[in-house]
């Protein structure tokens, strides 16, 4: 009996093992025979990990999580990365050569992100990166970048206060979102902001500049909360804003507890008439994971929405339906991850090089007619100028617009244009 | 005929090991960056796994929190790194936090022979002291494992909530300098590489000398039985103590070597998963022996690059598979799998013989 596991156990595992192992080596036969001339082209121009692409190919890594926590949201990123891909492939790829994407799991831990950008770079010597969501995940991979002078495209709106020289950043800074948004609150005349976070640093940073803004027009944030990520119990966070009152809830929740904060908001009885919320983190594909009866009526602020009304978005949403189904939606990181790919490829040909520093160089004042309307790539500090939206959520799960900003605003990381921000951007 | 069965096994054995050390030395010469990088960090998990080793094969006590103590040491060894980056100035997520002035406990960070000091004393006299409290009362078995994942969530939630302190859920990163040395220069790497290994051969060393020891026998008897060794008049729990803060003390010695390779720590290292996975380590590599946590650890640690990177979107379910078939099938590890082959060839030749008397059971080496 014992001797008959045993056996079993042995044949099992190692079959499982080959099998491994056979995988392994195909990928890696695969891997060496495209990447044996790109080592012969590195040796020959060492400084361009980009030349290394001597086939008919050009390799760019895909780096987000796709796995863990963080999945439920990278995954539509990466989908819409390798639509564009596909896209610009069939009109012929870039400079001639056809796009081939490396996929890596970064599995929501940041650690990780960092090594699988090392082997990006410096195995597959790809010539740019697109990935990340969290800042957690972008800050683990900078120094990666910087130390091996690699390119990266960051899709997500953040907190801003950053401008690596080898991240182009594509989703909003403050002020093309939290910024126009809380003039917006103010406008309507929502003084009394009750401020509701994750505890980590996109929150916290975001929560800094509110309160300095609130403060600098008459505004006034009564109550600032944090919970942890994950956290999905806000009973007593929602008797504090039953007892504070404020005119509206600023929510930088992420992730899951979006999902409880707002079933349990409706279930205390309080709906979207009776309490105005904005939303920093929550598109369409969270309100589809959410539940659109919990959210009708309450208020998001992003660039971009599946709803936005332009010719590009028809066809994006039309082609991202026929790519991943009738029922995906599309929402403002996907958007800003699609456009990230396409930029690029712009700035290789126009550079006529897929060389890291000739790509910058060529980025600065690329435009581009993305879904979003127009976007220019900022030379200075590597964001672009995108077009900011409030919308409202309906109860059909889509998005409508309720204000823009009439045009793209120029980005700035740093807010060196608001007098009020003044003690934020020193440091 | 039984010495002369031994005797080449041990040179075999001697030789494996010298070749195995002579390969990891060399390893600068034939590997690029990034592999080198990939097996330092292999070789701090090997750190961990020996001593979780030592622990939990030597001792019987399971720990799913030595993810605290690497952590611990990870993050000892990140501030100073972070420190000495940031120079004179406050380390960025400080400012970010509105902190104006370093914390009192950030200052003797300052200085690396504290640091690499604290690294490993943290870990091991937390260790000491949730013993104390644990074996003492003599709390132990499932009980004990519950309270290492408890140990777990306290540090993760502390962590992350105290921001300004210690980073919160982004970690500590972007370290550029070290001995005011650049981190990023080819020789600073393989430097960093070399020092992993000498501390994997003198972790292995250690343990082999406390194994070996009458220590070793101690822990090994209160493995098997407890109370009997009780009985005979030791006390089980300054030895299991003792085991413990040894077992933290190498995690949190590895927990430094992987910052210096990796260049980020998080709470994320902390957390149950990692914890979880120590040990798995150990279960694949072969429990209660000490070269099969080496093994294990390297094993699993590039198996799990490779198959990420060759399969971004299933690789997760080829690991959970691999950890099925060895928990059901090789509880013995891979060394349990490789003695029961040498078993069976053994028997099956000394059968030819007709010469069965002379062998030594070897059943129970391998749990």
């Amino acid at each position: 009996m014992k001797k008959g596991n045993l056996l079993k156990g042995f044949v099992l595992a190692m079959t499982a093992s080959l099998a491994l192992v056979g995988c392994g080596n195909n990928n890696n036969g695969a891997e060496s025979s495209s990447s044996a001339p790109a080592s012969e082209a590195a040796s020959s121009a060492p400084a361009s990990s980009a030349a290394a692409a001597g086939g008919e190919t050009v390799k760019v890594g895909i780096l987000h999580s796709l796995s863990g926590t963080m999945s439920i949201s990278e995954v539509t990123v990466k989908n819409s990365e390798l639509m564009a891909i596909k896209e610009i492939n069939a009109k012929g790829g870039v400079l001639g050569k056809q796009i081939e994407a490396v996929v890596e799991d970064g599995a929501s831990d940041w650690p990780t992100f960092a090594e699988k950008a090392r082997k990006l770079l410096s195995e597959d010597k790809v010539a740019t990166v697109f990935g990340g969501w969290t800042s957690s995940s972008r800050k683990a991979m900078l120094p990666v970048f910087e130390e091996l002078n690699g390119l990266l495209w960051y899709p997500v709106q953040y907190e801003g206060l950053e401008s690596s020289p080898n991240i182009f950043y594509t989703g909003a800074t403050t002020n093309q979102q939290i910024i126009p948004s809380v003039d917006f609150l103010l406008e309507k005349g929502k003084k009394k902001v009750f401020l509701l976070g994750s505890d980590y640093v996109f929150p916290r940073t975001a929560n800094k500049i509110i309160k300095a803004q609130l403060a600098a027009n008459g505004g006034e944030a009564i109550a600032e909360e944090y919970t942890p990520l994950g956290h999905t119990d806000y009973t007593t966070i929602i008797a504090k804003i039953k007892e504070a009152k404020p005119d509206v809830v600023y929510n930088t929740l992420n992730g899951d507890s979006n999902v409880a904060f707002f079933k349990q908001l409706k279930d205390a009885g309080i709906s979207s008439a009776d309490l105005m919320t904005v939303s920093v983190s929550v598109a369409e594909e969270e309100v589809k994971g959410i539940g659109p009866e919990y959210l009708t009526g309450h208020l998001v602020a992003w660039d971009y929405y599946q709803t936005t009304d332009t010719p590009e978005n028809k066809v994006f949403v039309e082609n991202f339906k026929k790519e991943y189904g009738p029922d995906s939606v599309t929402s403002d990181p996907m958007e800003a991850g699609y456009v990230a790919v396409y930029l690029w490829a712009a700035a290789a040909e126009k550079a006529g090089s897929f060389e890291v520093d000739k790509v910058k160089e060529a980025a600065k004042g690329i435009e581009f007619n993305a879904p979003e309307g127009k976007v220019t790539i900022d030379g200075d500090n590597q964001h672009i100028y995108k077009t900011v939206r409030i919308g409202e959520i309906k109860a059909d799960g889509q998005i409508v617009e309720l204000w823009n900003s009439g045009g793209p605003v120029k980005p700035d990381p740093y807010l060196t244009t608001y007098e009020w921000a003044k003690g934020l951007s020193d440091q | 005929m039984l010495t002369s069965a031994i005797l080449p096994r041990r040179v075999w054995l001697l030789i494996g090991y010298a070749v195995a050390a002579a390969a990891l030395f060399s390893a600068p010469l034939y590997l690029s960056d990034f592999r080198l990088n990939l097996l330092a960090k292999c070789l701090a998990f090997a750190i961990v796994a020996l001593g979780l080793d030592l622990l939990w094969g030597y001792t019987g006590i399971l720990s799913l929190g030595h993810g605290v103590f690497f952590g611990l040491g990870a993050y000892a060894m990140a501030m100073h790194l972070k420190l000495v980056s940031s120079g004179s100035r406050l380390p960025d997520f400080m400012d970010w936090m509105g902190l104006t002035k370093l914390p009192w406990f950030w200052e003797p960070f300052k200085s690396f022979a504290f640091a690499a000091l604290m690294g490993i004393i943290i870990p091991a006299v937390l260790a000491l002291v949730l013993g104390f409290f644990t074996f003492r009362n003599r709390i132990r078995g499932v009980y004990f494992t519950i309270l290492t994942q408890a140990l777990v969530i306290i540090t993760v939630t502390l962590f992350v909530g105290q921001q300004a302190y210690t980073g919160g859920t982004n970690g500590l990163t972007g370290y550029t300098k070290m001995f005011g040395y650049s981190l990023k220069s080819d020789t600073a790497k393989t430097m960093v590489y070399l020092v992993t290994v000498v501390a994997l051969l003198l972790s292995f060393l250690l343990c082999r000398y406390l194994v070996k020891s009458r220590f070793g026998k101690v822990l090994r008897a209160i493995r098997d039985g407890e109370n009997r060794t009780r009985f005979l008049g030791y006390d089980p729990s300054s030895y299991q103590m003792a085991a413990f803060a040894v077992s933290a003390g190498l995690a949190g010695l590895a927990g430094m070597l992987f910052v210096l390779h990796v260049g980020i720590v998080s709470p994320t290292m902390m957390a149950i998963v990692p914890s979880i996975e120590m040990v798995l380590l150990v279960a694949i590599g072969g429990r209660g022996t000490l070269i099969g946590a080496v093994i294990g650890a390297v094993i699993m640690t590039q198996a799990k690059s490779e198959l990420s990177a060759s399969y971004p979107d299933f690789w997760l379910f080829f690991l959970g598979a691999l950890f099925i078939v060895v928990t059901v099938f090789l509880p013995g590890g891979i060394v349990g799998l490789i003695r029961q082959l040498r078993q069976k060839l053994t028997r099956r030749r000394n059968e030819n013989d007709i010469n069965l008397n002379s062998i030594v059971p070897e059943s129970n080496g391998v749990v």
